[in-house]
């Protein structure tokens, strides 16, 4: 039991991790598509930011499906209830990112205005949509989601589709848009020439402060929510499952673990100290530096969340008692252990060719080098 | 409690995404394979022919990529939208294959197909190679897991169903990973795939040849292209013999209705080549038979029996009646973890949990004490997947895959010996065998998951209880919008591609340089 919980902790820590990473790489490549238009005026513009990123978005979305997989294979109950329980907002989020390869792909394959405007707008919603979705499903899971289970544990959503986007859900999607917007603009302030990468620099330290707007507001919003307790779970000993747990809402109790662990603070303070410091870079033209001062941001926005939430992970709103934790969701002790072999395996090899792919693809993208590259989108 | 008409929409959904998926996997999966083959004898040879080659097939690739890319981020959530049942009770077990899928596969391919689009002159030739290698080593890994989570729905191995978690948690990692069903069928698959590859460059090769452009392109192309293909036509139909020996031994369901056999029969067994079964009579119209063909083709002697679907069903039954006290103990235990009685119950009757699931469809009000022997009856002959479907996909699939080898042999034969240049009408046979390989990998998709009714995991969980417990609006509303979208990339796919195939290999950056109203430059940079 005891190994089986630190597991669980483990791979909590992980999906952490997994939605840094979504966050910091894919929310790069969203930024980009959202600001194509601001930073691109002239279709070759447009076309430089595109092929800053050009030859890594494909490997960044990975992180964005192996989101999908890893939450599937070591928290199977979170993956079932919340994918189902989002079902339209779920359907907006693929069907905008399926539109994104095929923009990348496609957009320069015809000189067309008119077909490159159509995959402009589509690589836009494709950049700002998912974004707004990923914050608005975080800002969900803190306030609970309405869902139950019957006795088979098949789980039934009783919310509608709209009460998915309420005001705080949308202020959390509009500060995923606004961290988006910050990585983008330092991945382009740092890939491309000016005038691009100027109008970037511009762009990604306003995303910046209005994420830091956003986060001191949500905060303080987030202060006056009523949170979740765990009162009792099921007996020790026997599996763990979300049917025989006694939940009940506290208010205020979304910042109860800060109260017992003062030391928690120190996450959001991340989020100021990333941000703040990201715009001081930009303004001293370090734009690679900004970029890894927003994901150490990212950390302290995910951290702060989960923080707040241990050990839920998401809460019911119409039936407590169902509430999702650590605890109960997980996968066996037999899978997480081959998981995490996987992970300690394959991860800093990940790491290691991604980072080479950066290296190799390194310096700066023009209007000349995109005018005349063979191998440019 | 569970709205059939919401569960066949969901199956229409997942059916429709995935064979529309599927049409652009198998083209991937050896195209990658090919474009290394190429690279290979241009950086060994350092013939510069075999670079453009390479730079061409990789556009074609590339708009075919997008869309594989597109329609299987679809996928790897489309359990959790529309299978939460089936999400919480396999993903202990089938999650596993497709998180590692993401990790050892998909950066892997994902990271360095950007690198082998874009890196051509950021690199020396033998690491731009390596990159090459590296996207098919990670497109073919990526069906490798995508194959053994597969294979746990055809053939659940390595797990064990915990009646209190309600969920089948893994045992063995081993034994999921070396399913016997997995192992034929990745190397059954990947192959097809080269198949596919090796047909569609063929193909257009031949085209090229027809219209007299680019012929030594095109005569090269051919060349490697019949050879790969060949090679892989072979162990295609190999393998799925192999995988018909083991489906015999495993889902002897989808075999029966593969055979359409519905009646036992002593050995040795006449084999159907045709016939029009009825599923509520339960027989065949207008057979052509060929006597002890069946016993040969499946078990490999003539003394080989399978049983037929009567049997089966009989058998059915037996288990249903058995499944029925293992879903009581669970749903007591549902309520009381730790109820010792239904434990021992649960423990007794467990290994019929899904045939008693099955039969829950026709309980009133989930009341399994309420069944009478007739639904025990109806849920028994709901064991028998839609035999006409698999029978008839499955002999489209054989036949064109005998088919396809024959064309690969000859293409092969023809292209050693300087032929396929001078024969215009085996330019025109290559060029009409393009849509083969992706109509048969499409009905071979149909034989393995129609085959595989009525259970999502192959004898215990039923699809009706796998859906998740969506409204009829929001799955007409989505299944909809997959229709619109995927209508039109496939529009705008073919469009580009039938483009880009005739422009041909030498109209490089066209797309771009055109619209910026300059020359089609070199590829020298300008600015670095």
């Amino acid at each position: 039991m005891e190994t089986y919980m630190i597991l669980l902790v483990v791979w909590w820590v992980l999906l952490g991790v997994l939605l840094t990473g979504i966050g910091a790489m894919v929310g790069m490549d969203m930024g980009v598509g959202t600001l194509l238009r601001y930073v691109g005026r002239t279709d070759a513009e447009r076309r430089v930011a595109l092929n800053v990123i050009g030859p890594h978005w494909d490997g960044n979305q990975v992180w964005f499906i192996l989101g999908g997989g890893a939450i599937f294979a070591a928290w199977p109950l979170v993956y079932a209830t919340a994918f189902s329980g989002f079902y339209i907002v779920m359907l907006l989020l693929l069907w905008s990112m399926i539109l994104r390869p095929l923009g990348f792909e496609y957009r320069s394959k015809l000189p067309s205005p008119v077909w490159r405007g159509v995959w402009d707008t589509a690589l836009f919603l494709s950049g700002l949509l998912p974004m707004v979705v990923f914050g608005a499903a975080i800002g969900n899971v803190l306030q609970g989601v309405p869902f139950h289970f019957d006795w088979r544990l098949t789980s039934f959503y009783t919310g509608s589709f709209l009460w998915l986007f309420n005001p705080f859900a949308v202020l959390c999607g509009l500060m995923s848009v606004a961290l988006a917007v910050y990585m983008g603009g330092s991945c382009l302030a740092s890939g491309a020439e000016d005038p691009v990468g100027a109008r970037a620099r511009r762009a990604a330290i306003a995303g910046g402060l209005a994420a830091l707007v956003i986060f001191t507001v949500a905060g303080f919003w987030v202060s006056t929510m009523e949170g979740f307790k765990l009162v009792a779970g099921p007996d020790p000993g026997v599996p763990q499952t979300p049917l025989h747990q006694q939940v009940t809402r506290v208010a205020g109790g979304l910042l109860a673990n800060y109260a017992t662990h003062p030391a928690l603070w120190l996450l959001p303070a991340l989020v100021y100290a990333g941000l703040l410091l990201g715009a001081l870079a930009h303004a001293i033209r370090r734009p690679i530096l900004a970029w890894w001062l927003g994901a150490l941001a990212w950390i302290g926005v995910i951290g702060t969340v989960g923080a707040a939430m241990f050990p839920f992970i998401m809460p019911s709103s119409s039936n407590p008692a169902h509430s999702l934790t650590l605890w109960n969701s997980g996968s066996s002790l037999v899978t997480l252990t081959w998981m995490v072999g996987f992970v300690v395996i394959f991860m800093p090899i990940i790491l290691w060719y991604t980072s080479w792919a950066f290296w190799v693809m390194r310096g700066k993208v023009g209007v000349k080098h995109v005018e005349t590259s063979d191998h440019a989108y | 409690m569970v709205n059939d008409f919401v569960v066949d929409l969901s199956r229409a959904q997942f059916a429709a995404t995935a064979l529309y998926h599927f049409l652009f996997v198998p083209l991937t999966l050896g195209l990658t394979v090919m474009l290394a083959v190429m690279e290979t004898i241009y950086v060994t040879t350092g013939r510069e022919i075999y670079k453009q080659m390479a730079q061409f097939w990789t556009r074609l690739l590339l708009i075919n990529f997008a869309l594989g890319v597109a329609t299987g981020l679809t996928m790897e959530f489309q359990f959790g939208t529309n299978w939460s049942f089936y999400s919480s009770f396999v993903g202990d077990t089938f999650g596993a294959p497709l998180a590692i899928e993401g990790l050892m596969a998909f950066f892997l391919e994902s990271t360095f197909i950007g690198l082998m689009v874009f890196g051509w002159d950021k690199m020396s030739k033998a690491q731009h190679l390596i990159v090459t290698y590296a996207v098919a080593l990670g497109s073919n890994f990526s069906a490798l897991w995508i194959l053994v989570a597969n294979s746990f729905m055809q053939h659940p191995q390595g797990a064990e169903f915990n009646p209190i978690t309600m969920r089948m948690e893994l045992q063995n990692f081993g034994a999921l990973f070396f399913n016997s069903d997995a192992q034929s069928k990745f190397v059954h698959t990947v192959l097809a795939g080269y198949v596919t590859a090796a047909i569609f460059v063929c193909g257009i090769s031949a085209w090229y040849m027809l219209k007299g452009r680019h012929l030594d392109l095109a005569r090269r192309s051919f060349r490697v292209a019949a050879v790969f293909g060949m090679l892989g036509g072979g162990g295609v139909i190999t393998l799925g013999d192999a995988l018909g020996y083991v489906g015999a031994k495993v889902q002897p369901t989808k075999l029966a209705a593969m055979e359409a056999l519905w009646t036992a029969e002593k050995a040795p067994m006449a084999f159907n080549a045709i016939a029009f079964p009825n599923q509520a009579e339960q027989k065949n119209y207008f057979t052509v038979r060929i006597p002890a063909m069946l016993s040969i083709l499946v078990t490999h002697s003539l003394d080989g029996v399978v049983p037929a679907i009567d049997q089966l069903e009989v058998q059915a039954q037996e288990r249903i009646r058995n499944g029925i006290p293992a879903v009581q103990a669970m749903e007591k235990l549902s309520a009381n973890p730790r109820d010792e009685a239904a434990l021992a119950q649960f423990k007794e009757h467990g290994k019929d949990v899904g045939y008693g699931l099955l039969v829950l469809r026709y309980a009133p009000q989930g009341d399994l004490t309420k069944i009478t022997d007739a639904d025990i009856v109806r849920a028994a002959r709901d064991t028998i997947p839609d035999v006409s479907i698999v029978f008839w996909s499955f002999r489209i699939m054989v036949a064109f895959g005998l088919l396809m080898l024959a064309y690969l042999v000859l293409a092969t034969l023809m292209t050693l010996a300087n032929q396929v240049e001078r024969q215009r009408w085996f330019q025109w046979a290559a060029l009409l065998m393009v849509p083969v390989p992706f109509l048969a990998c499409e009905f071979g998709w149909l034989v393995a998951e129609v085959g595989r009714q009525p259970w999502t995991v192959n004898d215990m969980l039923p699809t009706w209880l796998s859906a998740s417990t969506h409204s009829v609006a929001y799955m007409v509303f989505s299944l909809s919008g997959f229709i619109l979208l995927y209508t039109a990339f496939a529009i705008v796919e073919i469009y580009l591609m039938l483009l880009f195939i005739r422009k041909g290999p030498e109209e490089h950056g066209a797309g771009h340089a055109a619209a910026a109203g300059l020359p089609s430059a070199g590829r020298k940079l300008a600015a670095q």
